[in-house]
């Protein structure tokens, strides 16, 4: 109940008229960037991290938390009406959302996605409101091996598990480990593939890797298959459900958020798995009438994922506030932006800087009652946006690219890092490497190597000294069945439900 | 045989078009080659007719001999007068419509570049007020 107290306070504070003028700039950013496909929050917060470096660490925070929430229900709407998923999350509702607008009912599409996802959003915060100061008590008390051990497993898992190919999933990993290693070593001061270059041996800026990857890699991608054929949009007035629709939903809101917060907590990360779930999860209980409507638009084939998708959203936040563990590529981005600031993340980050952590959380409260009054009666508005032409939109996007990169350090030569970073981009779109494990590589690649040099501090060099601690051999335990699964599975039986997720992923790049 | 080159659009500009073209190619005695097009370069784009807009357009020219065509292309004016070439054209019809000089600069108007640049005689037609 003490947490409860602390998130009044939060709310308290985060109620200010510049926080919510931030929390709303963030909200609407967010959908804007939710709608249009291939452009996602992770990129608008990389874009954003040089503007905010003159805010308060907390209003920079609350912007990025509501570009988070924003994208994901921006990614929606485009869903639903072009059936092109606007992010990976939503690729699940396109399936039935789709269907649904076809036959005349987006807007009651919408008014799921949009409910739906307000209250597994606000349970979601909530929930990460009693387990972040639980799981950060726990974590205080843990060493530099389980640590090493947890950070291993999320690479890992983020690598293996998620995404079409292991061998490419590792492929990013690694590259993204050694792009992290660029610079001064952190522990003895010694250059590191910095080729005699004081820049590199500098240390490289997160917002130019980002940046590069995300926003110029994505925008070179685009300029290389410019022209395709439009799309039609459905056109869609003021969502809306009747009473039919709420009763059919309720039981697929309450069950996405079940699974998706679980599957967002762990370092395992992603929307993409809880949302599948949850589709097949709803499919399978579907009774009557709505068994046969599956496939030609069910309003729970909507609901589920949706709220499926701000859960795992929420759900992030555990690791995030509590273990310092990014586990998307949104997370790690604001994880190096709360480094930019001076803050460690990590166990002791709900002591020392409580009071910016109840804010935030508050502020997801907040940003998601936004997200709800600024989603329900502007869905017509955001489907505008897909008519932008590609030239002038990602123009834009590279001249803020241009400027972030630039302003960090004042330097020329970053702009050659992001065109390099961006050639880089744009070689693993066309190679079809996943982002995600990259950026993870280059964020807990130099924490993963200051915990790892600890714990052989500790042991006097002995590798002994990685497994001396009960936390981190259950981990380890955890990592090898995670790699044997698969394999085992595939001979027990074929046709896992993963072939069919890293289907529908592909679908969604 | 010759064709009457129809410059369309899914919309009201288009149906004035398409109405001066048929009575044209009565005229005569040419067929009706009706081009749609669009720059591809935006994800939805509204003057790019969907399947319905074009089963519809087939339904009303029942009668005249006629063909449709959709591209995508950098220049869909270029496209336009490319087709008639290809067809034998003698004429282009296409609906004009008001534009501002910032909506000409972001949109480009391809009426404007067809009557500029097309070899062949353009006709501009406004629907009825």
């Amino acid at each position: 109940m003490e947490s409860l107290g602390l998130l009044a306070e939060g709310l308290a504070a985060a109620a200010t008229p510049e926080n919510l003028l931030y929390a709303a700039i963030g909200v609407f950013l967010g959908t804007f960037v939710g709608v249009l496909p291939g452009i996602g929050p992770a990129m608008a917060v990389a874009l954003l991290l040089p503007v905010t470096f003159g805010l308060e660490p907390t209003q920079a925070l609350i912007m990025f938390a509501g570009i988070y929430y924003g994208g994901m229900y921006g990614g929606s709407t485009t869903s639903i009406l072009l059936n092109t998923p606007g992010e990976s999350s939503s690729v699940m509702t396109a399936i039935e959302g789709n269907k649904m607008a076809k036959k005349g009912r987006a807007a009651q599409a919408l008014a799921t996605s949009a409910i739906g996802s307000f209250i597994a959003g606000t349970i979601g915060t909530l929930l990460v409101v009693f387990f972040a100061p639980t799981l950060a008590g726990v974590a205080v008390r843990m060493g530099a091996p389980s640590y090493f051990a947890i950070m291993v497993l999320a690479v890992v898992l983020v690598s293996a598990v998620l995404g079409a190919s292991r061998m490419r999933g590792f492929i990013a990993l690694f590259l993204g480990l050694a792009i992290g290693l660029v610079g001064m070593d952190l522990n003895t001061a010694q250059p590191r593939l910095s080729f005699g270059l004081p820049q590199l041996a500098d240390r490289l800026d997160i917002v130019v890797v980002a940046v590069g990857i995300f926003a110029l890699g994505e925008a070179l991608w685009v300029a290389a298959h410019l022209r395709r054929r439009p799309l039609e949009v459905i056109p869609v007035g003021r969502p809306w459900m009747g009473r039919d629709d709420w009763r059919r939903s309720w039981g697929p809101w309450a069950r996405g958020t079940a699974l998706g917060f679980p599957f967002g907590a762990v370092p395992a990360g992603g929307a993409e798995t809880p949302t599948f779930l949850s589709y097949v999860l709803e499919r399978r209980l579907a009774t009557g009438p709505a068994a046969e409507e599956f496939g030609q638009g069910a309003i729970e084939g909507v609901a589920g994922p949706e709220a499926a998708n701000n859960a795992s959203a929420a759900g992030t936040f555990v690791p995030l506030l509590a273990l310092g563990l990014p586990v998307t590529a949104t997370a790690s981005i604001m994880l190096a932006a709360l480094q930019s600031y001076g803050i460690q993340p990590g166990p002791q980050l709900m002591g020392e800087h409580g009071d910016l952590v109840w804010t935030l959380l508050a502020s997801l409260l907040i940003g998601n009652a936004l997200l709800l009054l600024l989603n329900l009666p502007l869905a017509p508005v955001w489907a505008q946006l897909l008519r932008v032409p590609r030239p002038q939109l990602y123009a834009g996007i590279l001249f803020f690219a241009a400027l972030g990169a630039y302003t960090v350090n004042q330097d020329p030569f970053d702009l050659g890092l992001l065109l390099a970073f961006g050639l880089l981009g744009f070689a693993m779109r066309r190679f079809g490497l996943p982002v995600l494990p990259l950026v993870l590589g280059v964020i807990l690649g130099p924490l993963m190597e200051t915990k790892f040099r600890e714990a052989l501090q500790i042991s006097d060099g002995s590798l002994w000294g990685l497994v001396d601690e009960p936390v981190a051999v259950v981990v380890y335990v955890v990592i090898g069945l995670a790699l044997l699964a698969p394999t085992l599975l595939r001979r027990i039986g074929r046709g896992t439900p993963a072939a069919e997720v890293v289907e529908h992923e592909q679908v969604g790049r | 045989m010759s064709a009457v080159v129809v410059a369309w659009t899914p919309d009201r500009f288009g149906t004035a078009a398409v109405t001066y073209g048929v009575a044209e190619a009565r005229l005569r005695d040419a067929r009706l080659v009706v081009v749609n097009g669009s720059r591809g370069d935006a994800l939805v784009d509204e003057e790019y007719a969907g399947a319905d807009a074009l089963a519809d357009l087939d339904r009303e020219l029942e009668g005249v001999e006629h063909e449709i065509r959709q591209v995508v292309a950098a220049d869909v004016a270029e496209a336009v007068v490319d087709v008639a070439a290809e067809v034998d054209g003698v004429l282009v019809v296409v609906g004009v419509r008001h534009r501002t000089t910032v909506g000409k600069l972001l949109m480009g108007s391809v009426a404007q570049r067809l009557v500029l640049e097309a070899p062949l005689p353009v006709v501009c037609v406004k629907p009825p007020r």
